[in-house]
């Protein structure tokens, strides 16, 4: 735990979210973003944790994140992603989208975008829920049930499906450039192809009979057909959305909602999971169940998981860790990440080594020698 | 009643007018003062629609302070988890260590505060800062006290060393200076440099003064004899060594023998050509005299003290402690100026009145997480047993519960207030259950925190208010689909029925369903409620109609109206569903079925005809009405023919 920091920061994190680097230099990640909420004044925030940055103090901690800039956002933040490296779009409770821009010379941040109330009912705000972008498309889901199209450089709206669903969606991500995956309070993903104009899904798949509500969905980074959710159970479902409408392995993660799921980013076979019950899970499959694990060795590691179906067809050469069935054998690894703490930790990002989560008990750990 | 111990303070609330007549709310934290509109006779002005917040405690809204309360909610949580069932020898340096913890917390609070209050710009931000920060290392250095005292409780000889290190922790600017004197050119000949020495050998810092003395010798070959005999004195000085094999009267008799050669060096006036060193000389031998001479040095009187003990008593009792601490106090303060709260606390502690420490630690300060973590430590130590309030449950429970409350008053803190009730057994339960229920929810997000608390506590009640002003929300939002799934988590049948309801007539309205991703996902949780049933059933029966699946779909159908799932006033639209059926080539209803649908339209009109005499009713409603039964009993009597027809017929 030694390469763990943690800094108490004054305000309940709702959202971190690491700068993108480009994968061709080998730079490390350096400059993440918090969000924070049921503040009075709620803020979005820049940190650094790189040793050249920031102010260099001499007695401060090599790593400990330091404050490089702050700006006020009106309502909760409920979600937050980097449009690119200094532009950020923020979801507030308050029902608005907003694109801040960070001046990393003057280390200073601005609104360059402001779309309030784009998220409503009749006659009042309906909070935004979650946010997803891919440069200069962004997507916002509410509870309202709505799916807003917008484009950074468009003051107006691209296009609204009202009413897209009649629960609350909760989070939303890509799934290819032009269909995104929702998740709603009632266990259902629905898939949504926006060359089609219809305002109906084109496909829905769902948790059969319990309607546990699903929090959070991640997509595989390699194979866009793999998808995480975690939901209020705090069970961590992996889905195939070519094949039947049911998740393909459910496993027993946390003991109350699971608020993020994030595959890693460049090597997916790890993925890492967070929850109200206070802690953040590292899990880890093999494809190759004689190669060792790093991962083994005494460690606080809990296994409780089992597998829903029997492994699909066995004739494709290339199936993914996470579906090649039966975890029971051990291909699985789970561990504990955090030391012991008992307010929710409501959101993580992982980048190369870097893991970044906020909690409830307004602290931010910074991880920075993730065994991946 | 109790008579109070000290005179409250008056505080005065700004922007309220005098002569007005005032009234006022209690809250957990706070205070609701409005002006009444009762006019008292005389000139009256007008009344002002204000209500004022009056909070009694500020620090809870400073962002640093935030981090002191985050964390140490973390340590008092740690702390709860230690197994009662331990043998006490192997918990007190569990508890010793979970004390210095808290202290790590004031101390990094305390820094901060005082990094800040130096670089603003803003004089007002700094008093108050510096303020905060004079508070907290009160709060600290009684912390440290109680420490000493009451968790770890050394025995004589030990107790000394850790009220030393006490002293120096607290007295730590001798520190500052020492480093100006030494990187100056010429310590020796630097104006504080006897300050120094002075200082060090009141906290009993003897290698250091050697190391100083040395510098002051080289520059005076003359008085080497001296220095030297001095530096023998210094380095002779017996030390108690808890670890060691040494019992206390041994080191007593070596501590005597020291003692006496010291008076010897007095007696033969060895350092008379030196004041200084007379001086040190004359501290060693624990003059009170000389050591009063030192006031500015010692700048307080429990500094006094452990100096006084160090040179004259050094295997004290802790028994004995109080004797000391309150002839110190005398003998250190002029008999004018009255004794501070702190020294009062203090007193208290050496007293080991643990009840007076916490008792004028709530009076003196102004929130209650001092006295709260601190009486909860104690606690935890078995050390406060004997005491039973007249009020509430116990002395630790009711400061927990005054600390809990003023969090949860808090827009943001109010999370780490749960764990505090939970650990409070008597009343914690009814605390949360009454403060949970008045968290604002701004969004879902946090209605699902809350939740998730109630659940885990069992707490139905709450859980039901909670979803209940969620679906209440949703509902205004014309979001029926929220709604209900809000109320499905309440298990709240009623106004499921209700939602149930308006989705029915919404249909009646426009003919088709809305919020289907629902309706078709009931599940079992249709069992809910009757109405609730029957929306997902009729649903269901859409679903089979759609898919051509008529014979199922008729049976579905007619025991939605016979099993009496669907309501009375919902029959006509289902037997109006039944023409299209009915109407179908081949005969979908048998002859038993089509009597039991004849039987419905009968009891149905029949009730119709006995409710409807005199209501105002359009003729044109009521045309349409009876067109609709005319086709019904067309239709269902060509099924009836069609049907027995069918029955009759023998299959080859």
């Amino acid at each position: 735990m030694e390469c763990i920091n943690a800094k108490y920061v004054s305000q309940k994190i709702s959202k971190t979210r690491w700068r993108p680097i480009s994968y061709s230099s080998l730079q490390q990640p350096e400059i993440f973003a918090t969000g924070s909420w049921d503040n009075e004044d709620n803020k979005i925030s820049i940190w650094s944790v790189g040793t050249n940055g920031g102010s260099g103090l001499e007695d401060e901690l090599e790593g400990d994140p330091q404050l490089l800039c702050e700006h006020k956002h009106d309502g909760d933040v409920l979600d937050l992603q980097f449009l690119d490296q200094d532009r950020i779009v923020t979801a507030s409770s308050s029902g608005a989208v907003t694109i801040f821009r960070h001046h990393q010379n003057t280390q200073a941040m601005s609104i360059s975008q402001h779309w309030a109330r784009a998220h409503r009912y009749p006659c009042n705000n309906a909070p935004c829920t979650g946010v997803v972008c891919s440069s200069p498309e962004i997507v916002t889901v509410g509870e309202d049930g709505g799916i807003i199209v917008f484009r950074a450089d468009h003051e107006g709206v691209i296009r609204v499906i009202e009413n897209a669903d009649s629960s609350t969606i909760h989070a939303v991500t890509y799934l290819r450039t032009t269909e995104i995956l929702t998740v709603n309070s009632i266990g259902q993903l629905k898939l949504w192809d926006f060359r089609q104009q219809s305002n109906s899904p084109s496909q829905i798949l769902s948790l059969s009979g319990d309607r546990v509500p699903l929090h959070c969905v991640d997509r595989h980074p390699n194979q866009q057909h793999i998808v995480a959710t975690g939901g209020q159970d705090g069970m961590l479902c992996v889905w195939d959305v070519r094949q039947g409408n049911a998740p393909f392995s459910l496993m027993e993660a946390h003991s109350a909602e699971m608020w993020e799921v994030h595959f890693h980013p460049t090597n997916p076979d790890h993925l890492f999971t967070c929850s109200e019950d206070g802690s953040l899970l590292h899990w880890e499959t093999s494809s190759h169940s004689d190669m060792p694990s790093f991962l083994q060795g005494g460690r606080n590691s809990s296994i409780i998981s089992r597998s829903a179906m029997a492994p699909a067809g066995g004739n494709q050469s290339l199936i993914s860790a996470w579906l090649s069935g039966d975890s029971s054998k051990g291909h699985l690894e789970t561990t504990h990440m955090l030391p012991s703490q008992t307010l929710s930790v409501n959101s993580l990002d992982v980048l190369g080594q870097y893991l970044v989560c906020g909690t409830d008990g307004e602290a931010i750990f910074v991880n920075r020698q993730v065994p991946v | 009643m109790e008579e109070v111990d000290v005179e409250p303070a008056v505080t005065n609330i700004p922007a309220v007018g005098d002569k007005k007549h005032m009234g006022f709310a209690w809250g957990p934290g706070d205070i609701l003062v409005y002006e009444t509109l009762y006019q008292p006779p005389g000139p009256s002005g007008s009344v002002f629609p204000f209500i004022h917040e009056v909070r009694k405690d500020e620090d809870i809204y400073s962002p640093i302070l935030r981090k002191l309360f985050n964390e140490s909610h973390h340590i008092f949580v740690g702390l709860q988890t230690i197994k009662e069932d331990l043998p006490s020898k192997s918990k007190k340096p569990q508890f010793v260590s979970i004390s210095k913890n808290y202290r790590s917390v004031i101390r990094a609070c305390m820094e901060e505060l005082q990094q800040v209050a130096i670089s603003t710009n803003d004089a007002q931000v700094a008093t108050q800062y510096g303020n905060q920060v004079s508070i907290l290392l009160a709060i600290e250095l009684i912390w440290n006290l109680c420490e000493v005292l009451f968790i770890d409780a050394a025995p004589a000889g030990s107790l000394l060393l850790h009220l030393l290190d006490w002293v120096r922790l607290h007295k730590a600017d001798v520190y500052e200076k020492a480093r100006e004197v030494l990187h100056s050119e010429n310590p020796a000949e630097h104006p504080d440099y006897w300050d120094v020495v002075v200082s060090y050998v009141l906290q009993g810092k003897l290698e250091e003064v050697r190391q100083m003395l040395v510098k002051q010798a080289t520059q005076q070959p003359a008085a080497r004899g001296m220095y030297n005999l001095m530096d023998t004195l210094l380095s002779k000085m017996p030390y108690y060594n808890p670890g060691g094999t040494q019992t206390l009267t041994e080191f007593d008799v070596k501590w005597r023998h020291w003692h006496d050669e010291v008076d010897r060096c007095v007696q033969d006036n060895s350092f008379a050509s030196n004041q200084h060193l007379e001086l040190i000389c004359k501290i060693l031998l624990g003059s009170e005299d000389t050591l009063l001479q030192c006031k500015d040095l010692l700048s307080n009187w429990y500094h006094f003290l452990v100096t006084r003990l160090l040179f004259g008593h050094p295997t004290v009792k802790p028994t004995e402690l109080h004797y000391f601490a309150q002839s110190s106090i005398n003998m250190f303060l002029d008999s004018r100026t009255a004794p501070e709260p702190l020294d009062s606390i203090l007193l208290a502690a050496f007293e080991f009145d643990i009840h007076q420490v916490i008792k004028d630690c709530s009076i003196a300060l102004n929130n209650w997480w001092f006295v709260a973590h601190l009486t909860d430590l104690l606690d935890h130590c078995k050390l406060l047993q004997s005491h039973n309030l007249h009020f509430g449950s116990n002395l630790r429970e009711f400061l927990l519960l005054e600390y809990a409350s003023g969090l949860f008053t808090h827009h943001s803190l109010w999370q780490l207030a749960v764990d505090y009730f939970d650990h409070c057994p008597e009343f914690g339960r009814v605390y949360l259950e009454l403060q949970i229920e008045r968290v604002p929810l701004e969004t879902e997000r946090k209605a699902l925190k809350v939740l998730r608390i109630c659940e885990q506590r069992q707490m139905s009640e709450q859980v039901r208010s909670v979803c209940k002003i969620m679906a209440m929300r949703a509902l205004r939002n014309n979001r029926l689909g929220s709604a209900l799934s809000w109320s499905i988590r309440a298990k709240d049948a009623a106004f499921a029925t209700l939602i149930s309801e308006k989705f029915l007539q919404d249909y009646c309205a426009r003919g088709t369903f809305s919020d289907l991703d629902l309706i078709d996902n009931l599940g079992p949780s249709m069992l809910l409620s009757d109405r609730l049933t029957f929306l997902g059933k009729y649903r269901e029966f859409h679903k089979l109609y759609g898919e051509k699946r008529f014979t199922e779909a008729a049976k579905l159908l007619l025991s939605l109206m016979t099993a009496k799932i669907a309501p009375r006033s919902f029959w006509m639209t289902l037997l109006t569903d039944a023409l299209p059926l009915l109407e179908q080539k081949e005969a979908i209803f048998s002859a038993e079925q089509t009597y039991e649908l004849m039987f419905c339209l009968g009891e149905l009109t029949s009730s119709l005809n006995t409710a409807a005499p005199g209501t105002d009713r359009s003729m044109q409603e009521e045309d349409l009405e009876v067109t609709k039964v005319e086709l019904l009993r067309l239709a269902l009597a060509r099924n009836l023919a069609m049907a027995i027809v069918k029955e009759g017929t023998v299959d080859t």
